[in-house]
């Protein structure tokens, strides 16, 4: 995608060890840069995110946790106030529930409540959303939460260049960042550039361009709105995916763009739906965009219900591609979205 | 017992300090009374032998975390009474530019890390000072402050914990006045003895007389020693009390009896050790006085500048939700 415009042939790695790489370059540049985690050290993370790296920096800077999110998610905010800059990996989103006061009270406003005095350069990695069925307790995608804190970024890369891209930026960014990683894209492989570029904060990325309809998406969301465009081009409409890449801060202009191009706009994202992703883009583009559309904003979301086990009714609440190309197809013929 | 006079001069410093927080809180509680100051109070005295004891053997390079209680903490580990006196009026001089107020007092120079409005939650927060200082090896060391309260939260443990398993150069210190807001001690635990809980954590724990601030500063000193030369963290509690209400407007005499608060009065910290200089001849009566107003001054000079001193801007109240240009903020250790 944008970040790899114009280079020839990059070797294709997984998401996962992209990220690894991402880490790898930034922990060799910096000194402060350490890790910690439960399982991360030796083990090498439960899904590969630190694999390689006990090896190369050994136990202080990869540091295995015990099973207490809220103590080295503060010694994170402790260190990242004393000067380092920490990764807390919670491993599973919904684990962060367990470690909230010290992300929401103490990260995101340490820095403006000491009148910009103290700087919290902390990340939080969490694996997130629904795969194979792991349930009301593994399966979460908690990131809006954190749209609604300020003093803290919020980044979801889709693809394996992106993720390199924008964990190497997180790690040069002098806040807290959260960077949410859906688990169903860890093992898909990519183009990858080698070596050091950098994927700014904030820049939407066009996936596809199309004349007929923006679908706004996050994480895994972008290739299932990949799949609904292919499926709506056999039926002559047009979709423009635009990758959001970052959601604070969120690229309004490019989204605004899009869809004075388009004139409908869906918003594709795994995240419950109520005060989610979609309401708030949903409510910018209506402020500043109303002129430009020609349909209703429409939101393809998880269902508002907890995550079930069974597998019919967790793929009965999620977003599909048949979901996302039933909710474009309404927009662009002006009828109620009914799913295949 | 204290020995005293482990270093000369030392406790004749620890009555300054003492008598500044006590000086400085009197102070506040009057503006406060005269509605002069927006927010919300809580106010240390007769806990001072507490956080002046154990600050006297930190360097400014050391770390504390605070309390909502902690102006206390912020004069002892050096913020100036000006600076904290400007930011519970919210000016701009405050030391955090007034966006902080009481329960956010910071001061990255003095290795101030935050009082807090929510409790326990500078123990991990210390222990992650601690790792930092461990990670450079830089012979720093971090100091909690907090109070029976927070003993019972969740962070107290997973902190202590971290603390233990990684050896960090960590003094705990349990200010236990006997009440958590209105509710005893008594009431919120069955082992009242905070101390003994450092068993579990693997680390060594003391309680010694809070108001007593060579009793505080001999163990003070000793777990400092302990965590600087890499024997790892501890637990001190000290035992005291809170003269006032939890905070300014609360009488603190519904769920405490005037008896219980007069009692503990005859033992004020302050008091104590004024006598144990003049008996053990370390200071001059006159000596004394001159500190005395020396402290007035200090806190006279304290209102003079935070009265006189601006109010933010309010075009800026979005300003510092991110941090600006590099080097803007400033660093608590050099990178």
């Amino acid at each position: 995608m944008g970040a790899l415009a114009g280079r020839a042939a990059a070797r294709e790695i997984t998401f996962v060890e992209a990220t690894v790489e991402a880490l790898r370059e930034e922990m060799r540049r910096d000194p402060a840069i350490f890790y910690m985690g439960e399982g991360i050290g030796a083990r090498g993370g439960n899904f590969t995110q630190t694999k390689g790296l006990y090896d190369e920096f050994g136990p202080e800077r990869v540091r295995d946790t015990p099973i207490s999110e809220l103590g080295f998610t503060a010694a994170g905010v402790g260190a990242a106030m004393a000067g380092m800059h920490p990764v807390a990996d919670l491993m599973f989103a919904d684990f962060i529930a367990e470690a909230m006061s010290q992300v929401v009270h103490q990260a995101a406003k340490v820095h403006y409540i000491s009148g910009g005095r103290i700087e919290v350069p902390l990340i939080v990695r969490a694996a997130f959303g629904v795969v194979r069925s792991a349930g009301a307790h593994h399966s979460g995608s908690l990131y809006p939460w954190f749209m609604h804190v300020p003093g803290l970024k919020v980044a979801v890369p889709s693809s394996p260049a992106d993720a390199k891209g924008l964990w190497k930026t997180a790690l040069r960014e002098r806040c807290p960042v959260m960077i949410f990683e859906h688990k169903g894209l860890y093992n898909q492989k990519g183009p990858v550039p080698e070596g050091e570029y950098l994927t700014p904060f904030g820049q939407a990325a066009i996936a596809r361009a199309g004349r007929d309809a923006t679908i706004a998406a996050t994480a895994l969301m972008v290739h299932k709105s990949l799949q609904a465009a292919s499926i709506l081009e056999g039926e002559g409409i047009s979709v423009e995916v635009l990758d959001l890449r970052t959601l604070v801060p969120l690229d309004e202009e490019s989204i605004l763009k899009s869809v004075a191009r388009t004139g409908r706009l869906v918003i594709a994202d795994e995240a419950h739906e109520t005060c989610g992703v979609g309401a708030e883009i949903a409510a910018r583009v209506a402020a500043r965009g109303f002129d430009f559309l020609d349909a209703p904003i429409a939101r393809v979301s998880m269902l508002q219900a907890p995550h079930p086990f069974s597998p019919p009714l967790e793929a009965a609440l999620l977003p599909s591609p048949e979901k996302i190309a039933a909710a474009v197809r309404a927009a662009v013929r002006g009828e109620e979205a009914h799913a295949g | 017992m204290a020995t005293p006079t482990t270093q000369p001069g030392l406790f004749l410093e620890a009555y300054r300090r003492m008598l500044l927080l006590r000086r400085f809180e009197l102070k506040a509680q009057e503006l406060y009374r005269r509605g002069e100051m927006p927010g919300f109070i809580h106010l240390y005295v007769g806990e001072e032998a507490v956080a002046v004891g154990v600050c006297l053997h930190l360097s400014r390079e050391d770390y504390v975390t605070s309390t909502h209680r902690g102006h206390g903490h912020a004069l002892a580990k050096g913020i100036s009474a000006r600076e904290v006196m400007a930011e519970l009026f919210g000016k701009a001089t405050g030391c955090s530019g007034g966006r902080g107020g009481s329960m956010h007092l910071y001061a990255p120079d003095v290795g101030f890390l935050g009082t807090n409005g929510l409790v326990g939650a500078g123990i991990p927060v210390a222990a992650g000072a601690g790792l930092a200082a461990q990670l450079r090896r830089s012979g720093q060391v971090a100091v909690a402050f907090f109070g029976d309260g927070a003993a019972n939260h969740g962070a107290f443990h997973e902190g202590l914990n971290l603390a233990g398993v990684w050896n960090l150069p960590v003094v705990f210190v349990c200010e236990n006045n006997l009440y958590a807001t209105q509710t005893p001690l008594r009431m919120a635990t069955k082992n009242q003895d905070i101390s003994s809980r450092a068993a579990a954590y693997g680390m060594p724990g003391a309680a010694v007389d809070g108001n007593d601030v060579e009793a505080v500063s001999a163990a003070a000193a000793e777990a400092l020693a302990r965590a600087r030369s890499g024997g790892g963290p501890s637990l001190l509690e000290c035992r005291t009390y809170r003269f006032l209400g939890h905070h300014e407007g609360d009488p603190g005499t519904g769920y405490r009896s005037r008896e219980e608060v007069e009692a503990w009065k005859k033992r004020c910290p302050i008091a104590l050790e004024r006598a144990r200089l003049i008996e053990r001849a370390e200071a001059a009566e006159t000596a004394l006085q001159d500190i005395e107003r020396e402290v007035e001054e200090m806190i006279a000079g304290a209102v003079e500048f935070a009265l006189a001193s601006p109010l933010p801007d309010a075009a800026e109240a979005l300003r510092h939700v991110f941090p600006e240009a590099a080097g803007s903020a400033e660093a608590v250790w050099a990178r």
